[in-house]
């Protein structure tokens, strides 16, 4: 199975240009890589570097709100518009995180969820910046532009889909270039074994700190790109429940794979448009579901898939 | 003080108590649990929740408060009971996240259960007519009875507690359990019983908080979801683990929700957590917390 590490990228790449023919409707293939990005980015933090953060709503949401916001009162080019919500997602990842890190282990998730918590509360109550409980409507869509040399609408389905798709591939090719690196694999060796990670010489705050980071930019990444495509940030992007929606994608995809995240909020968001057909009380099958994810498939489908296919292989187990 | 007089600020230090109580009952049973099997219990909430319906369902049934004020703690109790045997007793073992999130999955499906049976909107809980009016305190201010009723319960449902846990063989376990399981368990005890009762303690502690609460606040299916967070931020700043944490800080943090509501109205919801901020900045590991403990 080397094959799929070396090439694992490319064959995401593949899977998801094609994903449009495949969904009943495009905007569905939208909604699962955008989500597809932001599980990838909480996934940097939960399954390479073993930190369980219950709060990722927050980033999603101030990279969301932020885009809308300077949208709103700057009038600003599409390009700058989605830096602004990876850059507040970024400060609000250094500052929590900064916090967050001073406890280890389930501290830490609670803790994750105090702040996400905290900043929901902020948002419903600034309602003169965030627009409150109805949320923030109204937000331009901006064409991409370069001045003087063109200027394409990119608010069609199809087009959209693309357009998210380029920002996708991009912060694939990144994040294997990064996750692949020998920062990477010390994140992973800061999951497998803390301790011995710090014994070895590496300042493991500053590597957890820096992760956070990292996955904070991408998750805020997420939520600019959300803002553009319905044009509105619901206060709901903040919630709790957003948080765990996240975490059970990366649990359902396989924490600490490549191709997991993708694959968690894919199969997540198709579950939920077939079952919320039948009843709007979907989570009464998804969480089931998730029971047994836990409790006999903790590795997710795509883990469960790579542990099948290599003990049949033969060869040695790799990450990818 | 500020231009608030004074009959309105006790108001608020009594309204403050009782939030208080409510934080207490919930966060002495996360902190049993998690002091003892490790488990951070994310369906506590929902059990919360569902104390309140089934004391619905009792005053339904039996039309009696002070029965379905005994019986909802045992039938809570009870569920909670089953989830630890039948599912977070599997998971032992193996990583401290597995519950949690096992838990959390859990308590998704009992909130959807609820909105199914009961529909999306709340229901109002009467308090029993003994416990209707209000009680005047030297004509400085009045104050509800019912909530009255909650502080004197809730106190002594705390002494008792205390009492079982200090006093009691079974208590001696519980706690020589949460300092080393191990240890315990080298003595010749079976100590799965004892986390299968610590469970039932704890999430019929949450049940009976629901009840209580349902009479002041409402009953309706997300009634345990911002519960449950901010008894986390109780627990960590009590240190969690710590009994003596619990009851401190829910009662402070109960003052601290209360004044600020006063104060700053636009900020009780937020106060909470900037006091947790600070609390960590200062003392990671919470006010009588066991630094260490599964960090």
């Amino acid at each position: 199975m080397g094959w799929i590490t070396n090439r694992s990228v490319l064959m995401i790449i593949v899977v998801l240009l094609i994903i449009p023919i495949l969904m009943p409707y495009e905007a569905l293939g939208t909604q699962m890589i955008i989500w597809g990005l932001l599980a990838l980015g909480y996934n940097i933090l939960y399954g390479y570097t073993g930190l369980l953060s219950f709060g990722h709503a927050a980033y999603f949401g101030l990279g969301a709100y932020a885009t809308g916001i300077i949208l709103i009162r700057t009038h600003c080019s599409l390009l700058a518009g989605i830096s602004a919500g990876v850059l507040v997602a970024c400060i609000g990842a250094v500052v929590i995180g900064f916090l967050c890190l001073r406890r280890r282990g389930i501290y830490f998730a609670l803790l994750t969820l105090a702040f996400a918590q905290m900043l929901y509360f902020t948002a419903s109550i600034w309602e003169s910046l965030t627009g409150g409980e109805p949320g923030l409507r109204n937000i331009p869509q901006p064409p991409l532009e370069l001045p003087g040399l063109f200027s394409i609408n990119i608010y069609t389905p199809l087009r959209f889909y693309y357009f998210v798709f380029g920002f996708v591939v991009l912060s694939l090719l990144i994040l294997n270039r990064i996750l692949e690196s020998p920062f990477g694999k010390v994140l992973q060796g800061i999951r497998e074994n803390e301790k011995r990670a710090r014994a070895l010489g590496y300042n493991t705050n500053r590597i957890k700190w820096l992760s956070f980071i990292l996955s904070g930019a991408f998750s805020g990444l997420a939520g600019a790109l959300h803002t553009l495509y319905i044009s509105f940030v619901g206060l709901e992007q903040l919630y709790w429940e957003t948080s765990g929606k996240i975490l059970l994608m990366a649990l359902l995809g396989g924490p600490g794979t490549f191709f997991g995240p993708f694959i968690g909020a894919g199969v997540f968001l198709y579950l939920e448009d077939i079952i919320s057909a039948f009843t709007t009380y979907w989570m009464i099958v998804l969480g089931p579901i998730f029971v047994l994810c836990v409790m006999f498939f903790p590795q997710g489908i795509w883990g469960t898939i790579r542990e099948f296919t290599e003990r049949f292989s033969g060869s040695p187990p790799r990450k990818g | 003080m500020f231009g608030i007089p004074l009959n309105m600020l006790l108001f608020q230090v009594f309204t403050g108590l009782v939030l208080g109580m409510i934080f207490v009952l919930l966060a002495i049973g996360l902190s049993l649990i998690f002091g003892l099997l490790t488990v951070v219990n994310f369906a506590h909430g929902a059990l919360y929740m569902w104390g309140a319906y089934v004391g619905l369902l009792c005053m339904g049934y039996f039309g009696n408060f002070w029965l379905s004020l005994i019986v909802v703690p045992l039938v809570i109790g009870g569920i909670g009971m089953a989830v630890e045997y039948f599912f977070v007793r599997r998971l032992y073992g193996l990583n401290p996240d597995y519950p949690l999130l096992l838990t959390f999955a859990i308590s998704l499906i009992m909130i959807e259960a609820v909105r199914i049976l009961f529909g999306t909107t709340g229901y109002p809980f009467n308090a029993p007519t003994l416990l209707r009016g209000s009680v005047n305190f030297f004509d400085l201010f009045s104050f509800p009875l019912y909530r009255l009723f909650v502080i004197v319960v809730t106190a002594l449902v705390i002494l008792f507690l205390w009492l079982f846990l200090e006093k009691t063989n079974v208590g001696l376990i519980i706690r020589g359990g949460t300092r080393n399981s191990e240890m315990v368990r080298l003595l010749g005890i079976d100590i799965s019983k004892v986390w299968l009762m610590v469970f039932g303690i704890g999430t019929g502690l949450a049940g009976l908080a629901g009840i209580l609460a349902a009479p002041m606040r409402g009953v309706y299916p997300e009634m345990g979801i911002a519960m449950l967070v901010e008894c986390f931020v109780v627990t960590v700043v009590g240190g969690m683990g710590s009994l003596k944490g619990a009851v401190v800080s829910g009662l402070l943090l109960g003052q601290v929700v209360s004044m600020t509501s006063l104060f700053i109205p636009e900020a009780s919801n937020i106060v909470i957590f900037i006091a947790m901020a600070v609390v960590l900045l200062i003392k990671p590991s919470g006010l009588f917390g066991i630094s260490g403990l599964l960090e």
